[in-house]
């Protein structure tokens, strides 16, 4: 407790040094919300384990680093920025180097009329709002939402007016360098009715120093608008990341997410579905592959409010080593939504004797015409597979690898962006090979 | 009738529905309040109190200590009812409770009974209303039955002719004072005085329960059987249930409750432990039906219970069967720790909530030993404004080799102002572990409904059948004198509630 108490004070210093280090260049309205936020958080507190929602993840090694604001911005301009970027993906990208905007690394794809993609700090420059009307994360309820307000330097605008079909993805790529950076990324998108766009986010780590992202994304999904998002979290070991993110989905809109966790120390990821219109198609996947001392929290609730929607959740996961893994998943509908069809499962594999699993899927319901079930496995890979495809010739680790693929390969190949597709394919073929060569 | 905005068609409210909520509505058949002048303590909390209760149950020393002992631990306790919302975990809300003012000893004033003729006959008739005909019961199907009025076992039979095998089963005081090597040895061995709240609260203040001893490879003959039973207004019952298995024996105990109407909230704190020693197997079984409180949620039982089994030897086996019909809010997880090799353990569970009526069950399953299994089915029922929560827990620790789990919840909701939901919590800590949850939630269709009535059958009928055929997997586990009176029960409980 102390722990926590001590931390929350030394955010508030390192608050009161960024707001000196604004010098002035925050409008009065945003210094009056970044100083909301901060007091929400002092109220708040880092969560403990006796939150029901913290109960599996601790934050102690979270709270014993220092982390500061970053000072030196941008000086440490990537030379090879195209190593990170998917290859052969002809997209529009934005880059970002801890945490802040590169113009100069960035472009690429030209977008169709009717688009508008910017980084957050000009527009912050211009109106000033971080939070309007539009801000969907609830307020005074989570400690790593305020901090992001509180500290939120840069991040990315989508605007995709009614009715334009965006064909070029928009990739957003955050490479992390400096040491102890504690970078607070805001993503804001919204997709007007009618309208469709496929946005990809990429972090990444360019050094092995400890550093901690905390970003904080929200998307609102006008009628009949369509968003594929994709989330790629491969960050150095010692990393922190904590991400957010909140979606609002409009009568007939459809929204495919997809979220991999590979790298970072210690990942939450937390999504919050909100579907508010009727007929939603709504599906989350995510792929979590973890070994050595990683911790990964999925963290995801869907919240069905009209009738006639669907939504399917689809997570796996494979555990090496000494790592842990949670899934809590919560579906709640409420009473007005009749006729909701959810499913949501969760599949887990563990590869060693000291990886750990803690899952949780939840359905809370209050209508009584509905079709909600889920389904969660915890298992290691089939003696008999293993033996059929040994007794064809295929030596043991090779028939453990190509189980293993197989199983990650349920969510990677609904990956719809090929490039991308081939990209995580080989990236997660290269990891199960190693983490089954340490096995052996 | 919907609060919500949603469109929701007049059609909806089928007259299926009009059944179902009068079936679900029906008055509580079995509320009345005998008058018995109690031999009470006055209402209140302190170590004065427990040592009136103490030396009214002529305990030994080492008791008395105990319950202090408890006593000192639950006051630096945490009322979990009042933690911050956050911390909460259990779905279930209520005004707080004022421990102070609940009277924690109450007796019949007739006690030391050789016979039942010596029964107040007031008491007898009670039982007759609830339609447990104790002298029935004595020659029928061969259930001795230990009568619990509200704390004190009154009337014990069948005693002979177990204590032949071997076999102790008697009240608590008279195991404290009988028997006090067994009751030193595993009272509180399996759930300690310090385990949560309401057991420290039932550790210091009990009053009295069920003892039972079963030798080694003695297989009990009969049923075992007490019907628990609330009476006196504000009287708190702390009920303490210690069941040991020695190795090789086995034993079936069922535990069937029903309480009087009453205006005021009780608090019921039970603690039930079960301790299963080599190839020994216990089978626990319980129907309860306490008063639900009315339809705007007034009155009703709070059933805050701890039951807990250990497998200690290898080979072992818990098995608990509940069908949860009655309280207003029921919180309780009867679990299985599975410390011996090969042992297994279950739980098969039907709750049923209608009314303002909340329950939050489900189990444990603690996976120590190797090759331990576990299964878990749930079948939950929401009818009314009713909320029925399952909350299981699955842990499979780092060294439990080849550990296996199966849990099956499927919820049937009733009406749309209910609730059903699920919160299992699954940690694997060994890869051999294997693990399997599945949950569906549903309502009886339309064309079910219709394909019955088609066939001559009425709604109610219909609904009886469906709920009956829903909840089949677990009423088959239960001893058939219980299957009849649970499927009475869920008749009662949810006659008439089809959409």
């Amino acid at each position: 407790m102390t722990q926590t108490a001590g931390r929350t004070a030394w955010y508030v210093e390192r608050f009161d040094e960024f707001v000196r280090s604004l010098n002035g260049s925050s409008s009065a309205q945003l210094l009056t919300q970044r100083k909301e936020a901060m007091d929400a958080f002092v109220e708040l507190g880092f969560p403990t384990a006796r939150d029901e929602e913290w109960r599996y993840t601790s934050l102690a090694a979270l709270l014993r680093q220092d982390f500061g604001v970053v000072e030196k911005l941008g000086e440490e301009v990537l030379s090879d920025v195209d190593a990170w970027r998917v290859p052969n993906l002809q997209s529009h990208v934005l880059v970002f180097t801890d945490g802040q905007y590169q113009p100069a690394l960035s472009g690429g794809a030209s977008l169709p009329e009717g688009v508008r993609v910017s980084n957050l700090a000009s527009l912050l420059h211009e109106d000033g709002e971080v939070r309007d009307g539009t801000s969907l994360a609830p307020r005074g309820k989570d400690a790593f939402v305020e901090l992001n307000t509180a500290f939120l330097r840069d991040g990315v605008h989508v605007h995709v007016d009614k009715g334009v079909r965006v064909d070029v993805p928009i990739e957003v790529l955050f490479i992390a360098a400096s040491p102890n950076a504690a970078v607070h990324p805001r993503l804001s998108v919204r997709v007007e009715d009618g309208a469709e766009a496929t946005l990809v986010e990429r972090y990444v780590s360019a050094s092995d120093h400890v550093h901690l992202t905390n970003s904080l994304a929200e998307f609102s999904l006008g009628e009949s608008a369509h968003l594929d998002h994709y989330r790629v979290q491969d960050e150095n070991r010692a990393a922190f990341h904590i991400a957010n993110l909140y979606v609002r989905e409009e009568r007939h809109s459809v929204l495919r997410s997809t979220c991999c966790t590979l790298g970072g120390r210690l990942t939450r990821n937390h999504v919050h579905t909100h579907l508010i219109g009727e007929g939603v198609d709504s599906t989350l996947n995510g792929l979590y592959l973890v070994e050595g001392q990683q911790h990964v929290d999925n963290h995801t609730l869907i919240e069905h409010a009209q009738p006639h929607c669907q939504s399917h959740e689809f997570y796996k996961g494979i555990l090496a080593d000494d790592s842990t893994g949670v899934f809590r998943g919560q579906i709640l509908v409420h009473q007005a939504a009749q006729k909701t069809d959810a499913y949501q499962a969760n599949r887990n594999l563990l590869l060693s004797d000291r990886a750990e699993i803690n899952t949780k899927p939840q359905l809370e319901i209050y209508a009584d015409d509905v079709k909600c079930s889920h389904g969660a496995t915890i298992g290691q890979l089939d003696e008999d597979a293993i033996f059929y495809l040994r007794s064809r010739g295929i030596g043991s680790a090779a028939a453990r690898q190509v189980l293993t693929r197989a199983f990650a390969g349920e969510v990677v190949e609904r990956i719809r962006l090929e490039p991308l597709r081939v990209l995580l394919e080989d990236s997660v073929g290269k990891r199960l090979e190693q983490a089954i060569a340490n096995r052996a | 009738m919907s609060e919500s905005t949603a469109s929701q068609p007049a059609a909806d409210k089928s007259s299926d529905t009009q059944t179902l909520e009068e079936f679900a509505s029906r008055e509580y058949e079995w509320g009345f309040v005998t008058d018995i002048e109690a031999d009470s303590a006055p209402p209140g909390l302190n170590e004065e109190i427990i040592r009136f209760i103490s030396a009214k149950k002529e305990e030994p020393e080492f008791m008395l200590e105990w319950r202090l002992k408890a006593y000192r631990q639950w006051l630096k306790m945490e009322d979990p009812t009042r933690r911050a919302p956050s911390e909460r975990w259990a779905k279930v809300s209520y005004p707080d409770i004022d421990y102070q003012s609940v009277v924690y000893y109450s007796a019949p004033k007739k006690k030391e009974l050789s016979s039942l003729d010596e029964v107040d006959p007031e008491l007898l008739e009670t039982y007759k209303k609830l339609g447990i005909p104790l002298e029935e019961q004595k020659m029928l199907a061969g259930v001795a039955v230990d009568a619990v009025f509200d704390s004190v076992s009154v009337a014990t039979t069948f005693k002979d002719k177990l204590s032949e095998l071997g076999i102790i089963f008697c009240s608590f005081s008279e195991a404290v004072k009988e028997h006090p090597e067994l009751v030193k040895k595993y009272l509180g061995s399996v759930v300690p005085t310090t385990d949560n709240f309401f057991a420290a609260l039932n550790s210091a203040v009990f009053t009295d329960g069920s003892f039972v001893y079963i030798p080694k490879g003695v297989r009990c003959p009969m049923e075992l059987s007490t019907y628990f039973r609330i009476n006196a207004a504000n009287t708190g019952q702390f009920e303490r249930t210690l069941i040991v298995a020695d190795e090789g024996s086995y034993v079936s105990y069922l535990e069937g409750c029903t309480a009087p109407m009453r205006d005021e909230n009780q608090l019921h704190a039970a603690v039930v432990e079960l301790v299963a020693l080599d190839n020994a197997q216990i089978k626990y079984s319980t129907v309860q039906n306490w008063y639900p409180g009315d339809e705007n949620g007034v009155g009703g039982i709070y059933n805050f219970v701890t039951k807990r089994g250990a497998c200690r030897g290898h080979h072992s086996k818990i098995s608990w069967t509940q069908v949860e019909t009655g309280s207003s809010i029921t919180w309780k997880y009867p679990s299985c720790i599975l410390q011996g090799d090969h042992s297994v353990g279950e739980f098969y569970s039907v709750a049923v909530t209608s009314k303002m009526q909340q329950a939050d069950t489900g189990t444990k399953m603690i996976h120590i030993g190797d090759n331990t299994r576990s299964t878990i089915i749930s079948k939950g029922i929401s009818a009314q404004r009713g909320q029925n929560t399952y909350r299981g827990g699955v842990k499979i620790m780092k060294n439990a080799q080849n550990a296996r789990n199966f849990t099956q919840c499927d919820s049937m909701l009733i009406g749309d102002r209910c609730g059903a939901h699920t919160f299992p919590y699954i940690e694997v800590r060994n890869p051999n572990g294997q693990v399997e949850h599945e949950a569906s939630t549903s309502k009886i269709g339309e064309d079910q409904i219709f394909y019955c009535n088609q066939r001559g059958l009425s709604t109610e009928d219909a609904v009886g059948m469906i709920v009956n055929g829903f909840c089949k997997e677990v009423l088959a586990e239960l001893p058939m004198e219980f299957a009849v009176e649970a499927q009475k029960l869920l008749g009662i409980s949810l006659e008439g509630s089809v959409g």
